[in-house]
């Protein structure tokens, strides 16, 4: 059954009244890995912004799974989709174990603790994201791909069928870059719907296999990676010419500059 | 997770408190020696008649001991949920001009000559004055931000100067009532006790397990309010609690004893460089250091002086937790 994970219908975003997001409609299919794209200020962190409940719609409605998420409580939102942020905040001195266990916070009661559960969980999370060994150190001692790796343990340790990512690779290395990705594409075939933020293009049509192009706040374009991946829309978008050749292994569509005449 | 070396430091902070408790007995501006404290504690216990020693040790000593103690827990704790829920290091129990309202309170009770039976009025009419600017800080901050951090702050600052102007306004109409005003604003258990507990204590034990039972939303909100909302935290919800917990535990303690400086910004410092910033260990450690720093505070501010003369604590806990906290912030530089 290829059931709507999430369904967004004249969708209206922005900051003190004032929409960034006007008119976006989009729906994801459960199981799809999913890119949105698009130039600086054409909305993309809005869009995970909307879909992960913290920024309420100035119109137009988000479902996940069916529900509309302004009718969700926190912790129920918080069951059905988990979001790795850009940046995370210094946190000295918190364990890198108790970072990834608060990804369990939305199956805690306010009077119970973190159980054996949850940590067995956690545990596992970060044994995922190949980052257990760093359990107990400390958040502020990591290195930036150290860290994205506690940082996606703690989204896995969510139990989310839906993973949003707003350019989680903007601080990594080509390496980091590359196990994050892969990473995502294996949660990706153990059935986690993914919807990833990217600002690198080429990396974006290597591993999504369906490509969203915001533009001024709109969707400009949508569609299967190698309908969509093309020179003529990638020009339009970005409003600098780009050619697109296939990937010389995967064949996969990937984007090069060409010099303004 | 607790280590053994936290469960360890624990179950030593928390043997001091009754071992504290029961040394400060000894300590006094009248004279009694140890034997006639222990046949008064066991009068007590024994259901005796009342002797003079017993209501020395029981009344006036006991009481003001469990005073301070609870003064020293309160505003440690809530210092150090005004340090994580504002993500300053430097705030303390004070910020949000609390202590403003609690001695605006006073001032006015002093000012006004306003009496009821028993000692409780001018504990109550702080109180009052905490309360109140506690709910126009709330207000102000929710008006201009959504309860941000920068618009608590802010808020805290205006109604302070505020504050400060009225009481200064109060001291200028009774001249009478200044030395009285700035002596409570000071800081002091002299005096004081069991009555005391009581007022605090409705508003200390709802403080106290507000903030206690959100411990883990305020280890998450570190996160910053969207990652905490994102992994389902009812971030405005959870902070207002969190500031009217905090809040409760400050008006609880200034409405007793005063404005007691520094326990409330130095303890909660100090057990997170210990402990780490684990928010339910944090509390529950800065809880029992700042009772005990702040009851053999106050057995040294009452001993002090000689021929029965007393320091008022919070000059004291001043004097030397400034210093300290200088120390502190040079080592954390060097570190």
């Amino acid at each position: 059954m290829s059931a709507a994970m999430i369904e967004i219908a004249g969708l209206a975003a922005g900051y003190d009244g004032r929409a960034v997001l006007r008119g976006v409609s989009l729906s994801v299919v459960a199981g799809e890995f999913t890119g949105i794209l698009g130039p600086n200020g054409s909305g993309k962190t809005t869009l995970v912004r909307a879909v992960s409940g913290v920024l309420p719609p100035l119109s137009g409605s988000i479902r996940i799974g069916g529900d509309d998420i302004a009718a969700l409580t926190p912790k129920a939102r918080a069951g059905r989709c988990a979001t790795v942020a850009q940046k995370t905040p210094a946190l000295p001195g918190v364990h890198a174990l108790s970072l990834v266990l608060m990804g369990r916070y939305p199956y805690v009661s306010l009077l119970g603790g973190y159980g054996r559960a949850d940590v067995e969980r956690a545990r596992a999370a970060m044994d995922e994201t190949r980052s257990l060994h760093l359990r107990d150190r400390a958040a502020d001692t990591l290195s930036g791909g150290e860290l994205q790796r506690v940082v996606m343990a703690k989204a896995l340790a969510q139990d989310t069928e839906l993973l949003l990512l707003d350019e989680a690779a903007s601080n990594l290395d080509v390496a980091r870059t590359v196990d994050l990705y892969e990473l995502l594409r294996a949660r990706n075939a153990a059935g986690t719907t993914i919807l990833t933020v990217a600002h690198d293009l080429n990396l974006a049509a290597l591993y999504c296999r369906r490509l969203v192009f915001l533009k001024n706040g709109s969707v400009a374009a949508d569609g299967p990676t190698r309908d969509v991946f093309t020179a003529q829309t990638l020009s339009d978008i970005y409003e600098t010419p780009l050619a697109v050749a296939p990937h010389p292994l995967t064949g996969a569509p990937q984007a090069h500059l060409v010099p303004r005449p | 997770m607790t280590g053994p070396r936290h469960t360890r430091a624990w179950l030593l902070l928390a043997a001091a408190v009754p071992l504290s408790v029961y040394a400060a007995l000894f300590f006094g501006s009248y004279p009694l020696p140890a034997g006639a404290i222990h046949e008064a504690l066991a009068a007590w216990l024994r259901g005796g008649p009342e002797t003079q020693d017993l209501v020395i040790v029981r009344d006036i000593r006991l009481g003001r001991i469990l005073l301070s103690f609870l003064t020293g827990s309160a505003l440690a704790v809530s210092g150090g949920v005004f340090q994580g829920l504002l993500r300053n290091p430097l705030a303390d129990p004070f910020t949000l001009g609390i202590s403003s309202g609690a001695a605006c309170g006073a001032a006015l009770a002093l000012g006004l000559g306003w009496t009821l039976p028993g000692p409780s009025a001018l504990p109550l009419a702080a109180l009052a004055g905490a309360f109140a600017a506690m709910g126009m800080v709330l207000g102000l901050s929710r008006l201009a931000g959504d309860f941000s951090r920068e618009s608590l702050v802010l808020g805290g600052i205006v109604v302070s100067t505020f504050l400060g102007a009225a009481i200064a306004l109060i001291k200028s109409l009774n001249e009478e009532s200044v030395s009285a005003i700035v002596f409570w604003i000071m800081g002091s258990f002299q005096g004081r006790g069991f009555d005391h507990v009581g007022v605090m204590l409705p508003y200390l034990a709802f403080g106290g397990a507000t903030v206690f039972l959100l411990a883990r939303e305020l280890d998450i909100l570190a996160l910053g309010t969207e990652q905490a909302a994102q992994v389902g935290v009812a971030v405005k919800r959870v902070r207002v609690a969190l500031l009217v917990g905090a809040g409760m535990l400050t008006a609880a303690a200034v409405s007793v004893s005063g404005i007691i400086g520094f326990v409330g910004l130095v303890v909660p410092h100090l057990v997170r460089m210990l402990v780490g910033p684990d928010s339910r260990r944090l509390l529950l450690f800065s809880a029992l250091g700042g009772g005990i720093l702040l009851l053999w505070s106050d057995v040294l501010a009452r001993t002090i002086l000689a021929h029965g003369a007393e320091l008022p604590v919070g000059v004291l806990t001043a004097l030397f937790g400034g210093p300290f906290f200088c120390l502190i912030m040079a080592r954390r530089r060097t570190a």
